[in-house]
């Protein structure tokens, strides 16, 4: 076989273990996904939309019946569309919006979650997503359809601002608003998005223009973008919509698009690695992945033999941290469709060395390869996280085939939402 | 009202250095002098901008009032600037010790922390400076020093302690004072503030800090460093919260390295005194939870002092949350009566109120027009790592629909900082479109306080970055990472086409 051949071989089987994540921990009666694989996890209503996002990517690829996929979809949606939207403690969502985490079971909130603005849009992201797929005349399928609209409409992006020029982050029942809004360039823009395209309750005019402006244009080790410094910020995005050619007035006047940046973000990654300024095991510029992850805070301190500051799940960041030794592998996969080249050489070379990120053929949320413990392993978190199985399962797929930024170019919200954000050029 | 700790100060009414302090501020056996008949500038308040003007306008021949409430000097050198450099210096030492062996050095076997002798040394140096400042010195170089309760009488006269003071000009110099946080409780359980912090001669076992701003930040890490159990909540995502996201990033990780207990997002909710501890509850967005302290400080901000001065009388305007209102050129609503320094300003520091005081001299003596908004004014937070600022932020000029690029250079690609061990920094500058014209930078450095004055240079003269790349820096300094920025201006002009044209050119002259 070529290195062609040996390279699809091995991203169809990344991608189709991390769409078994998807699978294994739904709850068919609800259509509710569980956060990650650990004893009890809750739902995340991120991790749905991803889910919803992967199911017709799994029936192209015959890796499920269109018929499961549509009841998986339809039943997901009907929960949400019944939940409770009471906003109460115990409520699953309010004025369209949801709590992060729901229990899997009766789909009311936990561990006093916040009712989420970003993670509804990845929700509801995952809705259109399947109502742009299935385009079938049956009745489930309208149903289908007619659901992710009610459900899309339904959200009162203008409250979610309470009052301010940008959405908040989220709000809680018994203290309100969380008392701080996005600032710089973030995941959030296909939120952004979404809310400019709603025809029933967008937010102001100037909305995305207040959120731009905190955006800070960079020359970091010689390249030139938008800066942000998990690497998740530049995918998640770019999962759903795609930026190839098309800019707002921000990336007009840099003369770039959010595509070519996420690029010289990955470029930023790996030189950052390259230098590794922390010493850190196992850095270079074909193993890095400094992202959104969990990371090994409760790991015995006294298996590195060295003292270091260990964090959790942490959005780790470069160059300026956090940053405990801790990378993730899928980070790098999911970087696929803006370096196809590096991040193949990257994913080949990190499983290579460090095989123990996959188990299952999935990837783990992260691993520390300075973290050795008596029996010469290293620290590897345990499980997996829904959010990174569905990044990678659908940037795989973008770059494979492009098929989910295809259906989304036409979806007539998105379409409406990047032209009100001031998008032009491109396949806009 | 403020209420002090008396279980925590006890500076020694003997203390020599106080003694001498005080004899230089506030001397004991002071007369004031019999009031010229008419004052060319008439100066209440003698801080910073109060000491430069007296000596300025002396120095020029004008016949200059001065009066002060407390003491000469005013917070900077008493309870501010001064005091609190002493202290996060030991602090800074004493962290050097436990990390000795980052630099190849033996950690100390008994690290001990002196903290009377940190405070004995801060005194000592504190009275040292005060010389400076020192009431004889004033009156010999013919400045009329009073001491007492300035209030103004009319449109050109101000009585202090029922003597009438006539002025042609008058300054209002008169400072701030901390802001006291509005919770229920502390002022009954009684707490620090930097009017007080530095009488303490015994550390408190247990601290928590109100406020993440700068003073709030610099003694939450240095009581941390003296071996406190210190928690410090700030109501805000971030600490330094007008400063750049990365700056306060570095510095809430330098603190999770200090072992501070953070709480961001935290606010002070209550305070209860129980079996002699302080109690205080903090609420994160539903999260509550209670810190039990020996002290608490606060530093969430500072207020104009513009009570007791009968501005009205004068035809001066002022409110309590900006103080003494001024034009551009530090004139107030009374055209003979100026104001300069954290009475009037938004930037409360002491250079600023030094600067401003320049500006009054000039327009109130000498029918000078110079401006406010033409000053370019650096901060610096003395933390570990400092964090310094000059010019506008990047929101700033968004927001004013300037176009901006920002060349961040980390320290670890600097060579000095790779060698003296302080890599978590930078130096971002930040450039006006595709021109090398400096609009403000920000430094996070062991340093920065230090390099931002390069920037700042480079702004006033209106050097631009294409000349900052031609200017040698030694090597190895952590300046240098100043340079590599102005280098990747440099280079980023390097188009395509000039680089074919360059190696076209090369390749015809081998």
């Amino acid at each position: 076989m070529n290195d062609e051949s040996n390279d699809e071989d091995l991203l169809d089987g990344i991608e189709r273990a991390a769409f078994g994540y998807f699978r294994e921990t739904v709850n068919r009666a609800n259509g509710l996904v569980a956060d990650t694989t650990r004893e009890g996890s809750p739902c995340s209503i991120a991790v749905v939309g991803f889910a919803l996002s992967v199911y017709p990517v799994a029936v192209e690829r015959g890796w499920m019946q269109r018929e499961e996929a549509l009841e998986l979809s339809l039943v997901a949606l009907r929960f949400f569309r019944d939940s409770d939207q009471s906003g109460s403690t115990d409520a699953t969502g309010h004025k369209g919006f949801y709590y992060h985490f729901l229990d899997m079971q009766s789909g009311t909130r936990v561990w006093r979650s916040e009712l989420s603005m970003i993670d509804t849009a990845l929700l509801i992201a995952g809705a259109l997503t399947s109502s742009m797929y299935f385009f079938g005349e049956t009745a489930l399928e309208a149903e289908l359809r007619v659901i992710a609209d009610q459900l899309y409409r339904r959200i009162d992006w203008r409250w979610s601002q309470n009052g301010g020029a940008t959405i908040m982050q989220g709000w809680k029942p018994e203290s309100g608003f969380l008392h701080y809004g996005w600032e710089g360039y973030s995941e959030g823009i296909v939120l952004y998005v979404l809310a400019l395209g709603s025809p029933t309750h967008p937010p102001g005019h100037d909305t995305y223009k207040a959120w731009t402006a905190t955006y800070q244009w960079e020359n970091l080790y010689g390249c030139d973008f938008l800066f942000a410094g998990p690497l998740f910020i530049h995918q998640f995005s770019h999962a759903w919509i795609d930026f190839r050619g098309i800019r707002d007035p921000f990336m007009r006047e840099k003369r770039s698009d959010y595509f070519e940046n996420s690029q010289r973000a990955i470029d930023v990654q790996r030189e950052y690695a390259r230098g590794n300024p922390r010493g850190f095991a196992g850095y270079d510029e074909d193993c890095w992945g400094l992202t959104a992850c969990d990371g090994p805070s409760d790991a015995d301190p006294d298996v590195s033999g060295e003292q270091r500051r260990l964090f959790g799940y942490a959005a780790r960041s470069v160059p300026f941290g956090p940053d405990d030794g801790t990378l993730a592998g899928w980070a790098a996969v999911a970087s696929l469709p803006f370096a196809p080249e590096t991040v193949m050489k990257t994913a080949r070379t990190m499983v290579a060395r460090y095989p123990a990120m996959l188990s299952d053929g999935r990837y783990a949320s992260s691993f520390n390869p300075g973290l050795i413990d008596m029996h010469g392993n290293i620290w590897v978190s345990p499980g997996h996280y829904g959010l990174d199985q569905g990044i990678v399962t659908m940037m795989i797929e973008n770059h494979r085939t492009q098929s989910i930024w295809k259906l989304m170019r036409s979806c007539p919200y998105i379409v409406a939402g990047l032209r009100n954000a001031g998008f032009r050029g491109g396949w806009l | 009202m403020m209420q002090q700790d008396d279980k925590l100060s006890t500076i020694p009414e003997n203390d020599a250095d106080e003694r001498e302090r005080l004899r230089n501020v506030r001397p004991a056996d002071w007369r004031n002098p019999t009031p010229a008949r008419r004052y060319n500038l008439a100066i209440v308040g003698a801080g910073p901008a109060g000491l430069l003007a007296a000596h300025a306008a002396a120095g020029l021949g004008a016949k200059v009032a001065l009066v002060e409430r407390e003491w000469l000097g005013g917070d900077c050198l008493n309870i501010g600037c001064v005091p609190s450099k002493a202290i996060l210096r030991t602090s800074r030492l004493y962290e050097g010790m436990r990390n000795a062996d980052h630099y190849g050095a033996r950690v100390p076997g008994d690290i001990r922390v002196d903290f009377p002798a940190a405070m004995q040394r801060m005194r000592d140096l504190r009275a040292r400076i005060s010389r400076d400042d020192a009431a004889r010195r004033l009156a010999s170089a013919g400045v009329d020093v009073f001491f007492g309760d300035a209030r103004f009488s009319g449109a050109d006269t101000l009585m202090v302690d029922g003597t009438t003071l006539r002025f042609s000009r008058a300054m209002i110099a008169t400072g701030a004072r901390p802001d006291t946080p509005d919770v229920p409780g502390l002022v009954e359980a009684g707490f620090l503030t930097n009017e007080t912090v530095f009488d303490l001669t015994q550390l408190p076992r247990r601290v928590l800090v109100i406020g993440g701003g700068p003073l709030g930040c610099e003694l939450a890490q240095a009581f941390c460093r003296f071996g406190a159990r210190t928690t410090i909540a700030q109501d805000m995502p971030l600490f330094l919260p007008k400063e750049e996201r990365d700056a306060a990033q570095i510095l809430s990780d330098a603190f999770a390295r200090d072992g501070l207990d953070v709480r961001l997002n935290s606010k002070v909710v209550g305070v209860r005194v129980e079996n002699g501890e302080k109690l205080v509850d903090l609420v994160s967005d539903d999260y509550k939870s209670t810190v039990a302290v020996d002290a608490i400080l606060t530093g969430v901000g500072r207020v104009p002092n513009v009570d007791d001065l009968d501005l009205e009388k004068a035809g001066v305007e002022y409110d309590d949350e900006m103080g003494v209102h001024v034009d551009d050129f530090l004139r107030t609503s009374n055209p003979r009566i100026y104001a300069a320094g954290d009475a009037c300003l938004e930037h409360k520091f002491t250079h600023t109120a030094d600067a401003s005081a320049r500006i009054v001299v000039q327009n109130a003596l000498f029918l000078g027009r110079k401006r406010l908004s033409a000053l370019t004014v650096p901060w610096c937070t003395y933390t570990d790592p400092e964090i310094s600022h000059v010019g506008i932020y990047v929101r700033q000029a968004n927001a004013r629909g300037i176009e901006v690029k920002t060349f961040t250079v980390p320290l670890h690609e600097v060579d000095r900082a790779i060698l003296d061990g302080e890599t978590d920094g930078f130096v971002k500058i930040h450039t006006e479109g595709d021109s090398d014209r400096i609009l403000g930078a920000t430094i996070v450095a062991e340093h920065a306080g230090e390099m931002i004055n390069e920037i700042t240079l480079a702004m006033v003269a209106n050097i631009g970055l294409r000349t900052l790349a031609q200017v040698i820096h030694a090597y190895p300094t952590q300046a240098e990472a100043i340079r590599k920025a102005a280098d990747a201006w440099n280079r980023g002009r390097l188009t395509p086409r000039m680089q074919r044209l360059a190696a076209a050119w090369l390749r015809w002259r081998r």
